[in-house]
């Protein structure tokens, strides 16, 4: 138990904490006459935000979870996997070293856009209606396969046959599913997921 | 140019789609596994059932 001076005092205080001010009072005369504020081991307050985690661990120490984590994946930019797996799909999860995660992802989300510009789908390059949009939003997701495909003059202008348009909706989910894997990447870079 | 049946479409769709979401919504490899073949399975589940929803309706 914790006594942080100078701040408001919680209430309804139990009647343990209570009895426990009273003691530390009567026994020590080093608390101001001020309102005071205690806090526990497990509260979501400052130095003690791993919850659950930092239960067991020593102060001053790194929580488990932390500890069992590579040091080299956690130092540097915090948002490097976000940005390098938005940019090149699988990137951001192996500068985190995740090596099969990441070639799983980017033979699936590579394999999609490969898949939607050989069915002639439509990558979107304007923004004239809301449709088009959403499209050119999704298309975004897809990073540096999207800005090389409009480069080379990849994908169909108009969507004139039934697989083209399978495939501008293959191009837009491969663009999500990519923002959903740089996410992931993000989240294990902070600890979030391991 | 590619020209897949609908129901290769959809089970392309559904496998890179499954493979993603499995990695990235859950945290150890055998539930990975689980997740991604349980969202394939919904994927083209679903797909073949509105299928035939939309069939006996048109009928």
């Amino acid at each position: 138990m914790e006594v942080d001076e100078g701040h408001q005092l919680r209430s309804p205080q139990p009647a343990s904490l209570r009895l426990w001010r009273d003691d530390s009072k009567r026994l020590n005369r080093r608390l101001p006459p001020g309102p005071v504020r205690y806090s526990q081991k497990g509260m979501a307050t400052t130095g003690n935000t791993n919850g659950a985690a930092g239960l067991d661990s020593k102060p001053g120490s790194r929580p488990a979870t932390q500890q069992s984590s590579k040091p080299g994946a956690q130092e540097g930019f915090v948002y490097l996997p976000l940005i390098a797996g938005w940019l090149v799909p699988g990137a951001g999860h192996f500068l985190l070293r995740k090596w099969g995660r990441g070639a799983l992802l980017a033979a699936a989300i590579v394999g999609m856009f490969s898949l939607g510009i050989a069915m002639q789908g439509r990558i979107y390059g304007g923004a004239s209606d809301i449709l088009d949009m959403l499209g050119l939003a999704g298309d975004l997701g897809n990073g540096l396969l999207y800005f090389v495909s409009r480069v080379l003059g990849l994908g169909a202008d108009q969507v004139q046959v039934t697989t083209a348009d399978y495939g501008s909706h293959f191009i837009v989910v491969a663009g999500l599913l990519n923002v959903i894997a740089a996410v992931d990447a993000h989240n294990i870079r902070t600890g979030r997921k391991s | 140019m590619f020209k897949p049946s609908h129901f290769a479409a959809v089970v392309l769709f559904a496998l890179f789609a499954s493979v993603v979401f499995g990695i990235t919504q859950r945290e150890t490899p055998k539930r990975m596994i689980r997740y991604g073949i349980y969202c394939f399975v919904l994927f083209t589940g679903s797909a073949v059932a509105l299928s035939w929803i939309m069939f006996l309706i048109a009928r």
